[in-house]
């Protein structure tokens, strides 16, 4: 499918190369998503996981309409930092694209013809007269048609990668060499490892309380994906846990010491 | 008697027998042939005749109507040569920027929905898209109108009737690839036996996982002795 190039008026691009070879706007764009509130991916064995900060709701407001996840396709979930209203024009396009596939292909999108469509997007902002770059970078989760779970994360630049674990927005580096240290794909191997390990992760850098955050989880069904964002009772439980499983470890530690 | 109204026909579309006329335009179109294909256990059979005829003149004997889209896709061509040959063409160009082996179903889509945007303009198309991809054997109809049908056998053509006579006594699942290499021929000779259409020889590919393969061109003529012997004195 041909596009047509309108002469637009607003001919000056507004992201240009500087003399030392940098895309100002675009590293710009990566400062507004580091201020935007910490997501969470891990690719489990049979699983993928999105975890993501809740940013506390104003009293007025009604949070169940402040979703930081959307479902793309039933089996491709998206959480992201940065600008949510940028977001939601992706997602949007996003979704689209998922249904378009299923008709042109007869096939569910892999995720990473999914990435590579968010990033394509993504990269031609960065070379649009009259445009700005996307201010947000996306973690996409899923599962492919022959059932194996994927993690892909897309910046500002447009560029697209596959990760087993990554974190994105406010202290994604903190969370990231914690991710370093503790991911082993046998701890990942079954749905509660990979769901106790993205809370761990996220928990390093966000208060303890299941109001501050909001889990989902695409699993695999006899083939069929499903997407369930954990409810506050259950995520209450697991943080539960997890506190008691570091007291544990910090007990041996003294224990080791003495 | 109102000449006027006859001139006035005249000058407008006409669908005539085999082409379009249009004043003194006249669009002659080749439809004389014979295509078939069906799925059976071990893989896809696609089999086809060699003439392109212009009105009552055989332009060819030996034209390839099976065009090879990629190792592992075909597409057999019934309808304007040029039409379909450019078309499977610009197919290959597209299933080879697409991904790195495209279902059968993606790729009939394509051709499919390219098609069907030339609607109305004058495409002549009836072919059929044939691979194996990760679902399995695949077999699509698609033809100029935009229509994609999905099936385990079928044929198209002048001769197609013939052919469907032939392949609907004897088609079964469950044969082994000489049956069904058999069969295809067998369906072709008929065809060209009855059909002025098509004729001249049979050209037979056959299908598996990894791919197509070419098995032989067969003259018809051999063929009607080899069916018909001549009794021994």
């Amino acid at each position: 499918i041909s596009q047509k190039y309108i002469m637009s008026r607003y001919d000056r691009a507004i992201t240009v190369f500087s003399p030392d070879g940098h895309l100002f706007q675009v590293e710009y764009a990566q400062e507004a998503v580091k201020k935007g509130s910490t997501a969470v991916g891990i690719r489990g064995g049979n699983c993928a996981v999105l975890a993501v900060e809740k940013k506390a709701a104003a009293k007025l407001q009604d949070d169940r309409t402040v979703r930081k996840m959307a479902l793309l396709d039933n089996h491709v979930a998206m959480a992201f930092a940065g600008l949510t209203a940028d977001a939601r024009i992706l997602i949007n396009r996003a979704r689209v694209e998922c249904k378009s596939h299923r008709l042109t292909v007869e096939d569910p999108v892999t995720l990473e013809y999914i990435a590579r469509f968010v990033a394509g997007i993504k990269q031609k902002y960065t070379q649009s007269t009259g445009r700005r770059p996307f201010g947000l970078s996306t973690l996409l989760v899923g599962f492919n048609v022959d059932g194996t779970p994927h993690l892909y994360c897309t910046d500002p630049s447009g560029a697209y990668n596959e990760w087993l674990a990554n974190a994105v927005g406010k202290n994604d580096k903190t969370v990231r060499e914690f991710l370093e240290k503790m991911y082993t794909p046998e701890s990942v191997a079954d749905e509660v490892g990979a769901i106790k390990l993205a809370l761990r992760a996220i928990l390093e850098v966000v208060q303890s309380g299941a109001k501050n955050v909001d889990l989902g989880v695409m699993r695999c069904r006899d083939g069929v994906p499903e997407w369930e964002i954990l409810p506050a009772e259950r995520l209450s439980a697991l943080m539960a846990e997890i506190e008691a499983e570091r007291e544990a470890e910090a007990e041996k530690k003294r224990a080791r010491k003495e | 008697m109102n000449l006027f109204a006859i001139n006035y026909q005249q000058s407008c579309l006409q669908p005539v027998k085999h082409g379009l006329q249009s004043g003194n335009l006249r669009i002659n179109f080749n439809h004389g042939t014979t295509c078939l294909a069906f799925k059976y256990s071990n893989g896809i059979v696609v089999s086809v005749d060699s003439r392109a005829s212009a009105g009552a003149y055989i332009a060819s004997g030996t034209v390839k109507k099976v065009i090879e889209i990629n190792p592992f896709l075909l597409g057999t061509m019934a309808g304007g040569a040029a039409d379909c040959q450019f078309w499977q063409r610009v197919l290959s160009q597209e299933c080879w920027l697409y991904e790195l082996r495209i279902s059968v179903a993606a790729a009939s889509k394509l051709l499919a929905n390219i098609l069907y945007n030339y609607k109305g303009y004058g495409l002549s198309i009836g072919t059929m898209i044939v691979g194996w991809d990760k679902k399995g054997p695949g077999l699509y109809y698609v033809d100029d109108d935009g229509t994609r049908h999905s099936g385990n056998l079928f044929a198209v053509g002048s001769g197609s009737t013939y052919a469907y006579g032939v392949l609907d006594t004897c088609y079964r699942w469950d044969m082994t690839d000489d049956e069904a290499l058999e069969l295809g021929r067998r369906a072709i000779y008929h065809a060209t036996y009855r059909d002025i259409g098509s004729g001249n020889s049979n050209n037979l590919y056959l299908v598996k996982p990894d791919g197509w393969k070419f098995i032989g061109n067969y003259d018809t003529a051999n063929l009607h002795y080899q069916y018909n012997p001549v009794a021994a004195e």
